[in-house]
Order: structure tokens, then sequence, then C-alpha cells
């Protein structure tokens, strides 16, 4: 039994509990939310479909493999596994792409491997750092982001490289 | 931008294919990864409707709000100088909250609405350039505050993993590294500017 074990069945009986102290018809919202789910998964699924097919054929390619290769002097210094080298690229670009590449990583190495837990953990713990800075800034005047994008990427960099780390000390 | 990442992908697939000699892999690709990306869909589907589910209790019953109150305090110390009954730090509230909680769709409206009540705030002199609060909360959306990595687990279960949850802890620790680094960065960042070219505002000058 870990905390792991807890949260969703903890978090489930909370909210609900709480909504019908509240007087909220909790099954009624629960099903609209359900349907707003549904709306989401239909609006990303062209997008999905469609990296989910080029990372594929790319990773047939040899492609995934040999972008690993080339980055492996930096990622084996660092311990990091260069499996999981593709993610670290698409990930601040776009949503779509690195759940693509996260599909794609887990199929090669599996989920509970050293490279599938780091992989989780880096899709788990960051944003599309220039989609959200662009689509920020584009509700505004400005032209000068002045220091976000440097702030950000180091956020972005301080976690691939911890990412390696703690999963090789909590889990190995 | 994704246009290129799509067409160049599918081209060095093919080149790569051919240098390696084994286009026919690449070819089966196609139609093996079509009927991947569907049951991916489907295993996200499972999930997401899951915890939109149990959000949109959240968010109706008044427990995202009650969440957001206790924030409050907490955001309005770290964007200094903001004003703690404007309507920038209610969105700004509302946003962070969304997005600890895992609601997408929210999160992105809230966060809009409340770049553009910084900018009333306090774009006004100098409209082209970010403040400091801007950039701070900008920064703080390219971290993920998400408290339950969904869509991590979700492809973990498909990959037949024994626990998808047990990542949980180390996300958590990622997680507030990563916004502790961008958010300590942007103050360093920001009060360094604010000697040469700050306009206005003496009330906050200097500090961090």
């Amino acid at each position: 039994m870990r905390v792991s074990d807890f949260a969703v069945p903890v978090i489930f009986v909370f909210v609900l509990i709480f909504g019908l102290c509240k007087k909220t018809d909790v099954f009624s919202e629960f099903t609209h939310g359900v349907k707003e789910g549904l709306h989401t998964v239909y609006d990303v699924f062209p997008a999905l479909f469609a990296l989910v097919l080029s990372v594929g054929m790319f990773r047939a390619s040899g492609g995934l493999a040999l972008i690993s290769a080339l980055l492996s002097p930096v990622t084996d210094f660092l311990g990091f596994p260069g499996e999981v080298t593709p993610l670290v690229i698409m990930r601040p670009f776009s949503g779509s792409g690195s759940v693509a590449i996260f599909e794609s990583v887990l199929g090669q190495t599996g989920a509970d491997s050293f490279a599938g837990r780091v992989a989780s953990v880096i899709l788990g713990s960051s944003e599309t750092t220039f989609y959200v800075i662009a689509v920020y800034f584009a509700a505004t005047k400005v032209r000068k982001t002045r220091h976000a994008l440097p702030a950000a990427l180091a956020g972005d960099l301080t976690l691939f490289i911890l990412s390696g780390l703690l999963v090789g000390l909590w889990f190995y | 931008m994704m246009k290129w990442v799509f067409a160049g992908l599918l081209f060095f697939s093919l080149v790569f294919g051919i240098i390696n000699g084994d286009v026919a892999a690449v070819s089966d690709a196609a139609l093996s990864e079509a009927a991947n990306a569907v049951t991916l869909c489907l295993t996200l589907c499972a999930v997401i409707c899951l915890w939109s589910g149990i959000m949109r209790v959240a968010q109706t019953s008044g427990l995202a709000n009650l969440l957001a109150k206790a924030f409050k305090p907490v955001l309005v110390r770290l964007f200094k100088g903001i004003n703690p009954n404007g309507k920038a730090i209610g969105f700004i509230v509302l946003n962070i909250t969304a997005n600890l909680l895992g609601l997408g769709n929210a999160s992105t409206p809230f966060g809009i609405a409340a770049m553009r009540e910084l900018e009333k705030e306090e774009g006004v002199l100098n409209p082209e350039r970010a403040t400091n609060n801007m950039v701070l909360f900008v920064v703080i959306n390219t971290a993920s505050l998400q408290l339950i990595p969904t869509t991590a687990a979700a492809i973990r279960l498909k990959h037949g993993s024994a626990a998808p949850m047990e990542i949980l802890p180390v996300v958590w620790i990622c997680s507030l590294a990563a916004v502790t680094v961008a958010v300590t960065i942007a103050k360093l960042l920001g009060s360094r500017g604010k000697r040469h070219c700050q306009t206005v505002k003496p009330a906050d000058g200097g500090a961090k």
C-alpha cells in the first residue's frame, strides 16, 4: 500500500461526498462532465491520429533511434535513458506530438521499465511551453515577452534532468 | 508549424527507411499505427471521461471555488504589486486552481482573461512590453501543476503497467522543482530589468 494507491479512490469519494453535502445532483453533473470529456477526445482525435501515425512510421524507419543515438553522449552522461530523448525534444512544442512519442516509447520499452517511468514522469510534469507562451501573449498587445522564455525553459530543463535522477532514486 | 512536423516525420521515415533498407517496416507501420491511434484514443477517452465527470462535480459543488479561496493569499504575495481585489488576481486564482485539478478546458480561457486584465491593470504605459506579473503568470502556466497525470497514467495502463499511478510522488516532486526554478528565475530576471527601465510604481520597486 502506497500513497499513490490511495490518491484516486480518496479523491473520488471526497469529491462525491462534498457534492452530496452541498446538495449537488452528483449523478447528473458527473454524466454532464463525461459528455464534456467526450467532446475533448473528439476535438483532439484528428491531430493525435496524424501524429501517432507519423511518429510511428518515423520510429519504424529507425529515425527515433537515430535521434537518441546522436544525443547519447549528453544523455549517457546525465544517466538519462536515450529512448526518451525524442520526447524531450517534442515536449515543449506539441501536446499531441508528445503523447504520440510517449505512446511509441512505452511500446518499445514497456511502461514499468526505467525509460518508461522516466517518460511517464516527463509527460506528467511538463507543459507545452512554446504553445502556452504563444497563446497567452497573443491575447495581449505584448511583443516583448522579455524573460518569459528563458525562465520557462529553465524550469523544463530542471525537470528533464531531475526526472532520470529521481526515478532512479525512487524505484531502484 | 505542425504541418512541418507532420510532413517532416513522414518524409524522413521514407528516407531512413531507404537508408536502412527496411521500407517494408515503414509501410507496415502506416496501417498498424493508424489502428494504434484509434486504440490510444479509446484508452484516453476512458480516462478523460472519468476525470471530466469527477471534476465537473468538484466545479459545480463549489469545491473548486473553495480551493481557489485557499490559494488566493499565497498568489497575492507571489504577484508583487497586484491589486488584491482586482479582476486579474481573480482570474489568476481560477486558472491555477483549474490547472491543479486538470480542467484543461477551463484553465486556458481563465488564463487568457487573466492576461487581458493584467494588461489593463499594468500594461497601460508600455503595452508592447510584458510586465513582470504577466511573465510570472505565463511561466507558471508553462510548468505543469496538474495533481493527477491522467494522460500518462492511461497510456501506462494500455501498456500493461502493474501500477499506472506509481509515478505520482515523483511527478509531484519534479513538477514542484520545475515550477520553483522557473518562478525563481523569472523573479531574478524581472528585478534585473526593473532597475534599467521600470517607469512606474515606486511602491514595489527594488524588492526581490
